[in-house]
């Protein structure tokens, strides 16, 4: 007991010392962060933590925003719900952050949404579900884009190439359930007709069996809402059967692993995907292009090969900072306000325009349709 | 119609053969040691892993890093019997299962720490134009794991029944102590046992993942369908099993073309459940305890 209450003295006089001699200097801007750095969405919250660290120290040795410095206090939900719930009140209540970003999956956000309305702190997140927006929620916000807007895109190419009846075919995971969800859900609004709806667990080796019972349907093209193994399974099965359809997949497989994966099969696949995916073959005219270009070198050169959910940790940084910077405090309020207001917010998942009904901010524009040719990612017109 | 049947049945009978050799692997350990090994599916896995990482870049040839891809699946297997399956000699078979799925457990766990999350291919042994039957097709390399698996239960079968070495194992089984006492060296055929298992579940690996793909968690399902239809066979049948497996792989492809292919693991689970209901020794197994 004796020996806690020393130590507790000493730190506390310590950090009194700190303060003091800090006086001068404003107090730093606190920014949280709750993410899946480890666990099944590590995909996720890795690279996201990585972009975080990387952008914060570079902004910190440029003087910070505002002319205070930046802190990053971050926890690691491990893609668990209930931890992020537990370190979001701690955010809150004992690290008394001026914003949250953060959240990597959908679960993690939806379940500390009731927690920062409450509080009235601003959140940002970076999961991917369209319920987090939809309806609006006074103080959370979101980064990427949503599965409602993959389908629309895919279902826009299709109607500019006269393909009218579609064969769904998705697989048991979230995304590809959910995906499905949106698909069914659009179709009608973009005059498609879904003949055939088939589904496939997460770890099956061979889709063959629903895809010949897809063949004798009068399908015109094959959507595939998926992730994993699946989707480049399907690829493969489609091509095997000799099944001459346009094959669609969604921003689910939207890596160099696919085309790794699924081999030759993949020549004339089509797909959504974030413009951080061909950074380097956008016109010079795109204004997107300096933007990505930027952060994927800066992330290379430090980390490795770049992925678009670092991206989103990217736009959500920049989007409080700016917000941050037009408020001109870190007044929680005002904050909300502003990042509201933002306005042509060049990111790397697109142009934001955020507004009171729309706290993504995202147009069909932000995906590029893609085809894949000769091994390689080319856009379509 | 027949057509579309004809696909359902080629697809099945693949399928299955990948769950018939997984289950064949459940059913020489059991028969060996009354352990149900819940590590089966991390020697498919662990088959698979190794060779394409031993293959990887500037590594050593394809050929070259199959078998030593094997060879190193069998040391897996003979490593989890001596230092996890026997010091717990004569624990009750609970004890046991919770010991292989511990060891299935950690076996994932450092194929994690090796290779990582991403998933791996492995390129066909003799490419991948299909071959047509009519309007169904198949690939090549359907016809290695169909071959592969029939050659490899074959070869089972005549080491069981026509070499010392496989009576010696199964007389392990059927009394330790007598076995002992006529000069068998059970610790050693226990040894052989798992490494023969290993060796299957490998070679099931090294088979299926040009079609199917692998990475470090491909061993649970494939785990589980193998122990489902080492059931449904008659568990330590080691036929059985093999029937067993290709009947799960017929139904399942079955349901999901004929039926729902949302339900078809839940349609090849209710089989299951209806024959362990009307016979709960499985379909080939004896109602006695008398094994093999």
């Amino acid at each position: 007991m004796n020996v806690r209450k020393i130590l507790t003295t000493l730190t506390a006089s310590l950090l009194l010392t700190l303060a003091a001699g800090q006086a001068p200097a404003a107090e730093p801007i606190k920014i949280g962060s709750f993410l899946a750095v480890t666990g099944g969405a590590s995909f996720l919250g890795d690279p996201e933590l990585k972009t975080l660290q990387m952008y914060i120290e570079e902004i910190n040795a440029k003087g910070g925003v505002i002319g205070r410095q930046i802190e990053l206090v971050h926890y690691d939900d491990g893609g668990s719900p209930k931890k992020s719930v537990n370190f979001a009140k701690r955010l809150i209540q004992k690290d008394k952050v001026d914003v949250i970003v953060g959240g990597s999956t959908s679960g993690s956000t939806l379940a500390v949404m009731p927690l920062v309305d409450r509080a009235k702190t601003p959140f940002i997140s970076l999961a991917g579900s369209v319920k987090i927006i939809s309806p609006v929620q006074y103080w959370t916000f979101k980064m990427p884009h949503t599965d409602a807007m993959a389908a629309a895109k895919i279902y826009g190419d299709m109607k500019q190439r006269g393909i009218t009846k579609v064969a769904l075919i998705s697989g048991s995971g979230g995304f590809d359930k959910s995906g499905r969800t949106q698909s069914l859900q659009l179709a009608r609004q973009y005059g498609i007709e879904i003949v055939s709806d088939e589904s496939y667990g997460a770890k099956d080796t061979d889709m063959t069996a629903q895809l010949t019972k897809i063949r004798d349907t009068d399908a015109q093209a094959i959507l595939n809402f998926g992730f994993g193994t699946g989707p480049a399974i399907v690829t493969k099965n489609v091509r095997q059967l000799g099944i001459d359809l346009p094959l669609y997949q969604s921003h689910g497989v939207a890596s160099k692993k696919f085309i790794e994966l699924a081999g030759d099969a993949a020549e004339g696949v089509r797909l959504p995907a974030s413009a951080l995916l061909v950074a380097d073959m956008l016109p010079d005219s795109d204004p997107q292009k300096p933007v990505l270009l930027a952060y994927k070198n800066k992330f290379e050169a430090k980390y490795g090969p770049v992925s678009t959910f670092g991206g989103h940790a990217y736009d959500g940084l920049h989007i409080a900072l700016e917000a941050i910077e037009r408020a001109g405090s870190t007044d929680k309020a005002k904050v909300r306000d502003e990042i509201e207001k933002t306005r042509g917010f060049i990111g790397t998942g697109g142009i934001y325009n955020m507004s009171p009904r729309d706290h993504l901010g995202l147009s069909l524009k932000a995906f590029k349709m893609l085809e894949i040719k000769n091994g390689n990612w080319t856009i379509v017109k | 119609m027949f057509d579309q049947i004809l696909q359902f049945v080629l697809t099945g009978v693949t399928v299955g053969a990948t769950y018939a050799l997984v289950a064949l692997g459940f059913s020489i350990i059991y028969n060996a040691s009354d352990v149900v090994n819940f590590a089966q599916g991390e020697f498919v896995m662990m088959g698979a892993m190794s060779a394409i990482a031993m293959s990887a870049g500037d590594g050593i040839p394809v050929f070259l890093s199959l078998p030593l891809a094997v060879l190193v699946t069998i040391g897996v297997g003979i490593l989890l019997q001596r230092f996890a399956i026997a010091p717990a000699r004569g624990a009750s078979v609970v004890t046991t299962i919770i010991i292989t799925i511990g060891a299935s457990i950690f076996l994932r766990g450092v194929a994690l720490l090796l290779w990582g999350k991403s998933i791996f291919a492995m390129p066909h042994f003799s490419g991948e134009q299909p071959i047509h039957i009519g309007k169904a097709t198949l690939l090549p390399q359907n016809l290695w794991v169909m071959g592969g698996a029939a050659f490899l239960v074959l070869g089972v079968h005549w080491f069981f029944n026509h070499t010392t070495l496989g009576k010696a194992i199964l007389a392990c089984s059927c009394n330790r102590t007598a076995a002992q006492l006529v000069g068998i060296n059970v610790g050693m055929m226990m040894l052989i046992a798992y490494g023969l298992s290993a060796f299957l579940g490998a070679m099931a690996g090294i088979l299926v993942t040009p079609i199917t793909f692998t990475s470090y968690d491909a061993g649970v399902m494939l785990g589980l369908k193998g122990f489902s239809a080492a059931i449904l066979g008659g568990f330590g049948n080691p036929m059985g099993a093999v029937a067993g497996g290709i009947l799960l792989g017929l139904i399942e492809s079955l349901a999901a073309g004929l039926i729902s292919s949302g339900y078809k693991d839940a349609i090849g689970f209710i089989i299951l459940l209806l024959v362990l209901f009307f016979r709960p020794s499985g379909l080939f197994g004896k109602a006695t305890s008398e094994r093999v």
